[in-house]
């Protein structure tokens, strides 16, 4: 009787624990929903989501540019990031010996302790002189004047793809590995080299759990605010939209929020709150697409 | 097999403890920053000790009572230090200062809800019903790249560079280069000075990349030969390089005689019509005492005598 009542004590104490996590969820949401949406009563839902202006001293809140900025630096850092990381990926389960192996992984650990304030601060030192350079030397003529100051959307997702290298590489290391051995060895023996047996059978093997990576470093760099405000100019401004527009200084929804959210009015802070909804619906449209793939695989 | 249990019930209301201990912590209020915690700890430790002996200055009066200050959010931190070194000496005294911005600072003088207002600028003619006490001044200094030529302009220059008219360095004797504008956010009370006593009726140019503190409008102009941006006097340093505006360098002395251009006072605002009390005359005497000085000089801001 003791040991039954025990354990039930102890898995009621478990059951209150992770609901805790659910109540947090819920009272955060909950909190900048209630917070924020005024601000879309008071302008209009497409004002405010698509207005190009932000100015907040004159009481116009347009967050367009914030959700173009905040986009084109995810997928600028997906685009430099993903491929990176898959590519260590497949080499560290593949390709690598131990000894090579036992310096890439330590090193890839490293990168995913650093602190973002220690990225923003090698982004505005390093990456943002040698962007400047390209800038204002090959591509001086074209670009207007304000794009060659060297924070721009391009630092921002350079500085991003390495940051998401560490979440994109475990998680890609995990799904190859747990790709039956015989589907390398079946494929190897029908005569495939080795490199087609890794992308035609060992990769779409993984597809799901390396997508899940993908869908996380997206997560991860959604959210990354210091390091970006560091590096991407915070010009609340749309870049333009053709290939200029990567050397375009912009601001991200989560620079929007953590710049102005010290001094803000009443109003304003409003408007802040109404940037967090939008990232808010990001990050669930985000999850949701995760849990969608991971169930059509099978569960993989 | 009664041991494992115990251990696995005892771990398990750890782990829930603990879990509800940081949820707690976390949603523990935090009104005035370290003001409510400094004010607790220290009634506890000066109230018994004789209140006329332990003082350390002999001239600071030991009124007891709170001080509500709401206002300028540029002066809010000094009034906040200068609050929490007053609680130190005065254990019976509470300091309490928010923010609002100077036009709130101003109201809540003149209504009455707060005992005194801040405000980091000159009061205008038509605010009547308070009285001004200066207790620092603040000078902001335009920082260019220590490699730029250019280190002489005038106001009307510095002006046009902001709002955007002049935009290349030739046009200011520096080399033929687009001039990069660094800005401070939105709610920056350093910006809201710097707009309001060098563009005036302008705004700043639209494309300017924004940095979010002093400290980061420093790196971003020490890193680019072609910028140029404002930063508060307290945190000039070797980095950069501070322009002279109208000839006048920006140094603490030029900025008491006046000479140079861009200082604003930062001001304490008190309602003339009602007398302050006991506790608001004491911190306030404490402010403008050297050891209140000090702690303005301490925080890279000018002293008034």
């Amino acid at each position: 009787m003791n040991r039954i009542l025990e354990e039930k004590i102890v898995k009621l104490f478990l059951f209150i624990t992770a609901i805790t996590a659910v109540f947090s969820v819920l009272l955060i949401g909950i909190f900048v929903f209630i917070e924020g949406m005024p601000i879309f009563f008071k302008y209009g839902i497409t004002d405010v989501l698509f207005g190009s202006v932000w100015n907040p001293s004159n009481q116009v809140y347009g967050i367009w540019p914030m959700i173009v900025g905040t986009i084109y630096v995810t997928f600028i850092a997906i685009l430099i990031g993903a491929p990176m990381g898959i590519g260590v990926a497949v080499y560290l389960v593949e390709i690598a010996n131990k000894r090579i192996a036992a310096i890439i992984i330590p090193a890839v650990e490293l990168l995913a302790g650093i602190p973002s304030v220690v990225y923003g601060l090698f982004g505005m030192f390093a990456v943002r002189s040698v962007i400047a350079n390209l800038e204002r030397g090959p591509l001086a003529d074209y670009l207007p004047a304000n794009y060659q100051t060297g924070y721009s959307v391009l630092t921002a997702g350079i500085i991003l793809a390495i940051m998401i290298l560490p979440t994109i590489i475990n998680i890609s290391i995990d799904s190859l590995k747990v790709v039956p051995r015989e589907y390398k060895e079946g494929s190897l023996a029908l005569g495939v080299s080795h490199w087609q047996t890794i992308y035609k059978v060992l990769i779409p093997a993984a597809k799901s759990g390396i997508i899940t990576a993908v869908i996380l470093g997206i997560g991860r760099a959604l959210g990354e605010t210091m390091a970006v405000i560091m590096v991407i100019g915070n010009t609340p401004l749309v870049p333009a939209f053709d290939w200029t527009g990567i050397f375009a200084p912009a601001r991200s929804l989560t620079a929007n929020i953590a710049l102005e959210m010290g001094y803000a009015g009443p109003e304003h802070q409003q408007a802040l709150f109404a940037t967090g909804i939008v990232l808010f619906v990001f990050i669930i449209i985000l999850n949701s697409l995760t849990t969608l793939l991971v169930r059509r695989k099978g569960g993989k | 097999m009664k041991t494992n249990v115990t251990k696995k019930l005892y771990s398990g209301a750890v782990l829930t403890v603990l879990a509800f201990s940081l949820v707690l912590t976390g949603c523990g209020g935090n009104n005035n920053g370290g003001n409510n915690g400094q004010s607790s700890t220290n009634t506890a430790t000066n109230s018994p000790a004789s209140n006329t002996e332990s003082t350390p200055n002999a001239e600071t009066p030991t009124a007891s009572g709170t001080v509500t200050i709401a206002g300028s959010t540029s002066v809010q931190p000094l009034a906040e230090e200068l609050g929490t070194f007053y609680m130190g000496v005065n254990g019976d005294a509470r300091i309490e200062v928010a923010g609002g911005g100077s036009g709130a600072g101003v109201k809540a003088a003149q209504s009455g809800t707060a005992d005194v207002g801040m405000a980091s600028r000159e009061l205008k003619d038509d605010e009547t019903g308070i009285e001004a006490v200066v207790i620092a001044i603040d000078g902001i200094a335009v920082v260019v790249n220590k490699d730029n030529a250019a280190a002489d302009l005038t106001s009307e220059q510095v002006k046009d560079i902001f709002n955007g008219t002049i935009k290349n360095w030739s046009e200011v004797g520096g080399n033929d280069a687009n001039i990069v504008v660094v800005n401070r956010e939105e709610g920056s009370g350093t910006r809201d000075a710097f707009k309001e006593l060098v563009l005036g009726e302008g705004d700043f140019v639209a494309e300017a990349i924004i940095q979010n503190s002093t400290g980061a409008v420093r790196e971003a102009v020490s890193q680019d030969v072609t910028a140029i941006g404002y930063i508060s006097l307290g945190g000039l340093n070797d980095s950069v390089h501070a322009v002279k505006v109208d000839g006048v360098e920006a140094t603490e002395e030029n900025i008491k005689q006046g000479t140079y251009p861009i200082s604003r006072p930062f001001n304490f605002l008190l309602n003339e019509a009602s007398e302050p009390t006991d506790i608001t005359q004491a911190f306030i005497d404490y402010v403008l005492s050297p050891e209140g000085q000090a702690v303005v000089a301490d925080h890279g801001y000018v002293t008034v005598e």
